[in-house]
């Protein structure tokens, strides 16, 4: 896989101009061993999580990395936390390589990459008050701001809409947004610049995704934090993002700014997403009805992946080229600068109608057509 | 929490009833003093004291009611001695307490190190507690017990000369340490299992704290109340542990006042003597019954989402 790794920087871009790039990881790689047997334990195979993806993310920028579940998303966001061990590839920061650093190593860069979870209801301690959990990482560090760490924690409360007076109550107290808003308040404690968001809002009520979704927007426009933003489908990244990734099956499929990935994909795949995304307003000036396109059958095994194009199982265009040669992440004829796809035979870069759907679940086209009428 | 507790009548009745036997126990020699009578002085052939008062009938049977009960033994005197029943039980449960307090301790402390470095670790060194632990567990517990008793202590007091007394105590707590320590390091390893993974401790991680640190601070807080819970049923059964032990006759020998002894002795005597039983058997009943639900006050109490 080869790729221009030097991509430009987003036209309109947050907190005052874009930054040179900050994380840059380059053919990243995470297999996880599958052990198997009996009665001597051993490796039988491996689980191609990640299968070297290249990202860059730029200071300042919102990044936003789109896949199915199961695709390998949030194994990267734990990849460039180094919460995981990369089998290959590497990471620089800054331009330091901190691939396999160590605990000691990492350490002052421990400070400037945090991350957000999933889960509001696992990733607060339930024995530690908001207090403890929103300085702990302060002590960890040793730092010590002007006025106490329970002044800055009281204050980042503030900051996450939550109400300062909560410095000592439990978890349990809270709710899921509220939860989450603590999670937030976590990782801005070390003021970081570049925070993993692996899939915030997913597990949240739909009502409260959209009050977190902004401020994280908020956060990141007001503090200038770089974004590594997770999600699984393109509705929620679309406010959020000033360039996307899209990823299946541990590849990289198509990267680009939001306005390229949105409104002119190249990728197959991607084009299915977009359809997925029932609000991503095709707007008016466009006209006419979306196309819609429904992916027959689950994500193949990421241990024993398709040969060639990863997507071809699943796709309407694939030929024989799609099985023998992988195709390279690169930018192809009518793409704007920076926008990459990885496809022997893109589609046109428009999302206008298709004229018919494609359908590619007989299933779903059974159930379909009585609606039709 | 600790509010919580003070609204459960029971587990407050339970604290202060567990709490007086431990007073009582530590006590002892006070209490026997005031009372004036010692568990060694053989009362009812002392002859000095017996022509006074005599204790004992001709056939070593406790004179008077229910095992001898009068205003000098409260509790009535021992058959064929005539030792004093109620110093008896004092001293006797001052060693079963502080002995169940040890040997208790050292299997939590054990299990719990054991637990916490398996489960958090992972990994190979999980593999390998995993089968020490197992390999510990294989074993008949109260077959060993009574097997292993006199072996420990041949290995360290040549067996021609007496065993001191506090060698015996020795003898007891490695041996029940050693073949105890395994539920609670496979409970604590559990838990610390399911706490490993979730995303509080990756949080911690990504903060940079170290494996220490993230054990203490993250993890050993949420297993407190587990390891808490288990020591309250832990404690009673030990008691129970090492009063059979006495009882099969491997455990404390005569003179030594002890809890378990003074049952084997019930058992002998049981049909001549049934009152013998009665003061000891009612104290061991009331004692475990008050702990185990003291256990279960705890349990309730430290659930920071019990309704009460
Ligand atoms: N610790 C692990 N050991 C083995 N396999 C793993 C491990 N973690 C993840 N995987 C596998 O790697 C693949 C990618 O997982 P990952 O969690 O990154 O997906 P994801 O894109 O975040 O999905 P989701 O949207 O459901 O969170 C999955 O097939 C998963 O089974
Ligand atoms: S390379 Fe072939 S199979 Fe893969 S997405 Fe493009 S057309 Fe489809
Ligand atoms: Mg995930």
């Amino acid at each position: 896989m080869k790729e221009d790794l030097v991509l430009p920087a987003p036209r309109e871009s947050a907190a005052g101009g874009p930054g040179e790039p900050l994380l840059v990881a380059e053919g990243l790689t995470k297999h996880f061993p599958v052990k198997g047997g009996f009665p001597i334990r051993r490796t039988v195979g491996h689980v191609q999580a990640v299968d070297g993806i290249d990202l860059t993310v730029h200071s300042g920028e919102s990044f936003g990395l789109v896949g199915e579940s199961g695709c390998g998303k949030s194994t990267t966001g734990r990849l460039i936390t180094r919460l995981l061990e990369p089998t290959g590839g590497k990471i620089l920061y800054k331009g330091q390589d901190i691939t396999h650093a160590k605990r000691k190593g990492l350490a002052p860069i421990r400070s400037e990459i945090q991350m957000i979870f999933q889960d509001p209801y696992s990733s607060l301690n339930p024995r530690q008050t908001v207090g403890k959990i929103i300085s702990g990482p302060m002590e960890i560090n040793g730092i010590d701001p002007a006025g106490g760490r329970e002044k800055r924690v009281r204050e980042l409360l503030e900051i996450v809409g939550l109400n300062p007076e909560h410095y000592n109550r439990f978890p349990h107290e809270f709710s899921g947004g509220q939860r989450q808003r603590i999670g937030v308040a976590r990782a801005l404690a070390l003021e970081p610049k570049l925070i993993v968001a692996d899939e915030p809002v997913s597990a949240l009520d739909v009502s409260i995704q959209a009050q977190v979704v902004n401020l994280l927007q908020k956060v990141q426009k007001e503090l200038g934090i770089a974004f590594l933003f997770i999600a699984h489908d393109l509705a929620v990244v679309r406010h959020f993002s000033q360039r996307v990734a899209v990823m299946y099956l541990g590849k990289v499929i198509e990267v680009g700014d939001r306005d390229s990935i949105y409104t002119r994909p190249r990728h197959p795949y991607t084009h299915a997403l977009l359809s997925a995304v029932p609000e991503v307003t095709l707007t008016d000036e466009e006209g006419g009805t979306r196309e819609r396109i429904r992916l027959a059958g689950d994500v193949p095994s990421p241990i024993n992946p398709p040969s060639g194009c990863r997507f071809r199982t699943r796709c309407w265009k694939a030929q024989d080229k799609c099985a023998s040669e992988v195709p390279p992440l690169v930018r192809i004829d009518g793409n704007r600068d920076g926008h990459l796809t990885a496809c022997h035979f893109p589609e046109e870069p428009t999302i206008e109608a298709r004229g018919q759907d494609v359908v590619l679940d007989p299933a779903l086209a059974a159930l379909e057509k009585p609606d039709k009428d | 929490m600790w509010l919580r507790f003070k609204r459960d009548r029971t587990g407050v009745i339970c604290a202060w009833v567990v709490l007086g036997y431990f007073l009582i126990a530590a006590l002892a020699p006070v209490i026997a003093k005031l009372y004036g009578k010692n568990p060694y002085t053989l009362y009812g052939q002392d002859p000095e004291y017996a022509t006074d008062n005599p204790v004992l009938d001709d056939f070593g049977l406790p004179l008077g009611y229910f095992g001898g009960v009068t205003g000098e033994h409260w509790f009535g005197v021992e058959p064929q001695f005539g030792r004093d029943v109620f110093t008896m039980l004092l001293y006797g449960m001052r060693t079963s307490l502080y002995m169940a307090l040890g040997v208790t301790t050292l299997l939590m402390v054990t299990g719990v190190l054991v637990g916490l470095v398996g489960g958090y670790f992972g990994g190979r060194t999980d593999y390998f507690l995993g089968r020490f632990t197992d390999f510990f567990l294989s074993f008949p517990q109260q077959l060993f017990f009574i097997a292993f008793m006199p072996v420990v202590t041949s290995f360290f007091v040549d067996p021609r000369d007496e065993t001191p007394t506090y060698f015996r105590a020795l003898a007891i707590l490695i041996v029940l340490w050693l073949l105890g320590w395994m539920g609670m390091a496979r409970l604590v390893r559990s838990t610390v299992l399911s706490l490993r993974e979730r995303e509080f401790v990756e949080a911690a991680k990504v903060a940079g704290a170290s494996p220490w640190r993230i054990i203490r601070k993250e993890i050993l807080p949420n297993v407190v109340s587990p390891i808490l819970i288990q020591f309250t049923y832990l404690l009673p059964s030990t008691i129970l542990s090492i009063a059979f032990l006495s009882f099969a006759g491997v455990g404390f020998v005569e003179p030594t006042p002890d809890w378990g002894r003074m049952f084997a002795t019930g058992a002998k005597v049981a049909e001549q003597d049934p009152a013998f039983m009665f003061f000891p058997g009612v104290a061991l009943v009331v004692f475990v019954l008050c702990f185990n639900l003291l256990g279960d006050s705890v349990r309730d109490a430290l659930d920071p989402k019990s309704g009460r």
